[in-house]
């Protein structure tokens, strides 16, 4: 047996554990695929099964949503209504906050704010979502219902505060990478064109991470809309169609959770409510999350 | 270079593990081995239904815990009408209701084999609870609350329904529909069980309607009396106009049946499968046996004393009987 | 010149004006994040403190306020996690090893990628609705502490993917290519070289993501959540309760006592993650050091 044999056997022996090895660990990718076709799967299945019971254009139209009374409602205005109010009311917090913080730490800020204040808006971002319920029922409705007293104890508002307040470090954190990314050497051109800190950073800065901006706002929207613990502890179990802050609404997530609380058995028409809100919810987030990504590759390309 | 890192990484990595192993095998286990052998009862008693009985189901399920530490009693929250569901499919052991099961379920359980055996365990008040603010609606008639929480009702205002009222909205709290409280209200005051309108906050929650009714002026809402005797002081009660003039849900108004027509029982329903296991039985004996001392803590009322007599007769008879090859047949 | 003063005014004065306006903005709004941070963590404490005791940890909870503890929920919450981690940190770290070292830069790698991206970004409700139909239903794990772990490791799957993929990325290739120069396979290298190297910062995108599935509560509710659990678990199929649901249940009660017992729970629940996080960080700092010293 010449030297080269035994090598050539181990190696060999080796190429097979190795393909075993590839194998398994392309397995492990695979789950991740594997979820993303779950979800859509039992996503689409059971609202299959809702819709040839339902049909779409009153779902989708509908203004009434009552699936678990004699008079039985399936339109998930209501429901769409309420999500999107606690959307909108949370961006209208967070956008204007979170941009300035950014600007701030991005153009601003010394090394030594930059390291107290980046940790503390993680901390804000890592607190789990039903402490920020607590905080909603317990200190902003009182504090809003002082204010105006026509504020009901559940209320839109409130959630949609809280929730505002959640996504803050997330607009300011993805916001602030969007405007470090931008080439120092624009802003320096500027700079030696006599523009202020001030100019250079609303009017350079900021256009030039646009793109990175607006996805980070995106994303955070998404967030919004997916946020289920504080909108069902403060904001309420009425899905109803109203624009008014003080009153008491249902989201897409919280009528999920009432819903799955009282938990009906599988099979019925109203268990299946879960999945067609579900579908909805999943269809909006994943359409906000490509939207975003698109116009990250699109900023990527306009810099090369 | 990186070796030494890697055994440190495992070896506090293991070391983690051990130790949250060991802190749980230590809190998590009042070992549960060598508790069977020594007699104890040992197991799970699944409880799952009406939010009304919950309390005590609750008080029971701690006490009982606290007696027997190896027989786990879980309580579940899905309404009256969830429970049975479950119950039905065979998911629970004893199902919480605060109305009678209803013919459709009784069916249902019957198709898979389960024969729902019933106690009754305790007298409820309905009680329709206002804001304290509200000192206009101390005495409301049948009819009235009917107008306001009939079907498609259009009522909104306190003023739509007694002229001399006050202007205010009425905000309106209630069960939602999977709980034994909605049926039997909207039974005795809209006559029919389910109809009702269906532009209230619904919970399955009490507690969420407790926090409503009680921040809100114009509110106005209806649940079982243990959750308004938790919160007298930030709830207000509204007599019920019925036969015998204003009536307020009080202990002695529901014992005597005085209160009406939104006095009513409460059951718990278990089936033969269940009976056979020794905590389940152990389990229903111990409520029964303490219904006197723990239901009028809890804020409910109990029965009279000859009917737990009864329940417990039929129990010992079921008990008895079910017992696979130890007692003789049955007594009767 | 002349055209200049025509056309051209500096109008410094203003100008630096404005900006000391803006910066003012700025500041009240990194004030006010910072403000709502302290109010909620102050109102918390202020709250939570006359509940918090080391009775408070080692009880079950009851509807006696005075009774009540979160014992059940710490445990609960502790098996999940130790069966989290369990799952998701062979699934994780083979996915990232897989993209980063095996798979060919194509579209299949890209469609992974996007996916995976795609994936952080559901809302952790839709997670709970897939546990509830696959794992509750499906493999008939029923409401147990299997179902909820299984349900939070594919939630937290895309970031400890994430993390590892950036830990890998960031070993310098020029320890692959050395290995591989002595005649390594692509296993050899990866198991002896990157993955030795890239573990604290794996090890970290761990702890951080656990930090997260502790506290998610919504795919709990929908997989597992009783409203009355008093006992301790003791193998995964049981039923369970967590730290979330516990504060939550509490929350929701409309007595006061209990809204103390809530925010004494979240106490403990801040006092985990905290432990979590620095745990994190410190390991981070530790290798980072050590890798640049």
């Amino acid at each position: 047996m010449s030297q080269t044999d035994p090598d050539l056997k181990r190696r060999a022996g080796r190429r097979v554990g190795e393909g075993l090895i590839a194998g398994l660990l392309f397995t492990c990718g695979l789950v991740s695929v594997l979820t993303t076709i779950g979800i859509v799967v039992v996503l689409v299945t059971e609202s299959a099964g809702f819709f040839r019971q339902v049909p779409l254009v009153d779902f989708l139209t509908g203004t009434q949503w009552s699936p678990l009374y004699t008079d039985q409602q399936f339109g998930i205005l209501p429901l769409l209504n309420g999500t999107l109010m606690i959307a909108v009311g949370a961006m209208v917090l967070a956008l204007p906050i979170g941009l300035t913080s950014a600007i701030y730490l991005s153009e601003y800020a010394s090394k030594r704010v930059r390291g107290i204040v980046k940790p503390l808006l993680e901390i804000l971002a890592g607190i789990p979502t039903v402490v920020y319920g607590y905080f909603a029922l317990v200190f902003i409705t009182p504090v809003l219902r002082a204010v105006f007293p026509g504020a009901g104890v559940y209320n839109a508002a409130s959630g949609a505060i809280v929730v505002g307040i959640m996504i803050i470090p997330m607009v300011a954190s993805l916001s602030e990478d969007a405007l470090s990314a931008v080439p120092r050497s624009l802003r320096e051109a500027a700079y030696g064109l006599g523009a202020t800190k001030f100019e250079v950073s609303t009017r350079v800065a900021v256009p030039a991470a646009l793109s990175g901006i607006a996805a980070s706002f995106i994303l955070a929207v998404s967030r919004a809309i997916g946020e289920t613990m504080a909108v069902t502890l403060a904001a309420g179990a009425t899905p109803r169609m109203t624009l008014n802050f003080l009153e008491s609404i249902q989201t897409m997530t919280a009528y999920i959770v009432q819903v799955s609380l009282g938990e009906t058995p599988h099979g019925s028409l109203e268990y299946k409510t879960i999945f067609a809100v579900g579908l909805v919810l999943f269809l909006i987030t994943l359409a906000m999350n490509l939207l975003s990504n698109r116009i990250t590759t699109r900023f990527r390309e306009a810099y090369e | 270079m990186s070796i030494p890192t890697t055994t440190l990484l495992r070896t506090s990595a293991l070391a983690l593990v051990v130790a949250a192993g060991a802190f749980a095998a230590a809190c998590g286990g009042d070992a549960d081995g060598d508790a069977v052998a020594s007699g104890e009862l040992s197991g799970t008693v699944l409880l799952d239904g009406s939010s009304t009985v919950f309390p005590i189901a609750e008080a029971m399920s701690e006490e009982f815990g606290i007696a027997n530490p190896q027989v786990r009693v879980p309580v579940g929250l899905s309404g009256t009408g969830g429970g049975f569901k479950k119950f039905c499919a065979g998911e629970t052991d004893i199902s919480n209701a605060s109305r009678p099961v209803k013919d459709s379920e009784l069916e249902t359980c019957r198709a898979n084999g389960i024969e729902p055996l019933e106690f009754r365990i305790a007298w409820d008040g309905l009680t329709v609870v206002k804001n304290p603010a509200n000192d206009w609606a101390t005495c409301m008639t049948v009819e009235e609350l009917r107008r306001i929480w009939q079907p498609g009702s259009t009522i909104t205002r306190w003023s739509q329904v007694r002229e001399e009222w006050p202007d205010e909205e009425i905000v309106l709290y209630g069960p939602d529909t999977d709980s034994g409280t909605f049926d039997y209200f909207t039974e005795a005051i809209n006559g029919e069980g389910g109809a009702s309108r269906d532009d209230y906050t619904a919970s399955a929650d009490d507690n969420v309607l407790v926090v409503g009714v009680a921040g809100d002026a114009g509110a106005l809402g209806y649940f079982g009396f243990a959750y308004y005797e938790e919160n007298t002081d930030r709830l207000g009660d509204i007599a019920i106009g019925g036969g015998n003039g204003c009536v307020a849900p009080s202990r002695e108004t529901i014992e005597d049946g005085t209160y009406a027509p939104l006095s009513r029982p409460m059951f718990i329903y278990t089936k033969d499968q269940a009976l056979r296991k020794p905590e389940v039985a152990a389990f229903i004996r111990f409520w029964i046996e303490n219904s006197p001392a723990l239901v009028p803590e809890v804020g409910y009322v109990p029965v009279a004393d000859s009917v737990y007599a009864d329940d417990l007769q039929r129990l010992e008879e079921l008990t008895a009987g079910g017992a696979p090859a130890m007692e003789d047949a049955a007594v009767e | 010149m002349s055209l200049q003063d025509e056309r051209f005014e500096p109008r410094l004065a203003r100008r630096r004006r404005n900006g000391k306006i803006f910066q003012a903005v700025c500041l009240s709004s990194i004030a006010f994040s910072i403000a709502m941070l302290i109010i909620l963590l102050f109102d918390v404490a202020k709250d939570g403190a006359a509940w918090f005791s080391f009775d408070f940890i080692t009880s079950f909870p009851s509807r006696i306020p005075d009774r009540a503890g979160v014992k059940p929920a710490i445990l609960g919450s502790l098996w999940v996690m130790m069966l989290v981690a369990a799952i998701s940190f062979p699934f994780g770290v083979g996915a990232a090893i897989y993209l980063e070292e095996y798979a060919p830069k194509g579209r299949v790698r890209r469609l992974i990628q996007t996916n995976i991206a795609n994936l952080a970004g559901v809302p952790s409700i839709v997670y709970g609705i897939l546990g509830l139909a696959i794992f509750v239903r499906f493999f008939g794990f029923g409401r147990s502490i299997l179902a909820g772990a299984a349900t939070l490791a594919l939630l937290v799957l895309p970031v400890v993917i994430i993390a590892a993929q950036e830990a890998i990325r960031a070993v310098p290739s020029s320890l692959r290519e050395a290995a591989y120069g002595v005649g390594a396979t692509r296993w050899q290298v990866v198991r002896h070289h990157v993955l030795p190297v890239a573990m604290p910062g794996i090890l970290t995108g761990m702890i951080l993501s656990l930090s997260r599935a502790i506290g998610e509560t919504a795919p709990v509710i929908l997989v597992g959540a009783l409203a009355f659990v008093a006992f301790t678990p003791t193998g995964p199929m049981d039923l369970f309760t967590v730290l979330p649901i516990q504060i939550f249940n509490w929350t929701a009660r409309p007595q006061a006592e209990f809204h103390g017992l809530a925010a004494a729970g979240i106490i403990v629940l801040l006092i985990v993650l905290l432990m979590m996080n620095a745990t994190a960080i410190l390991l981070r700092n530790y290798y980072q050091s050590r890798r640049g010293g």
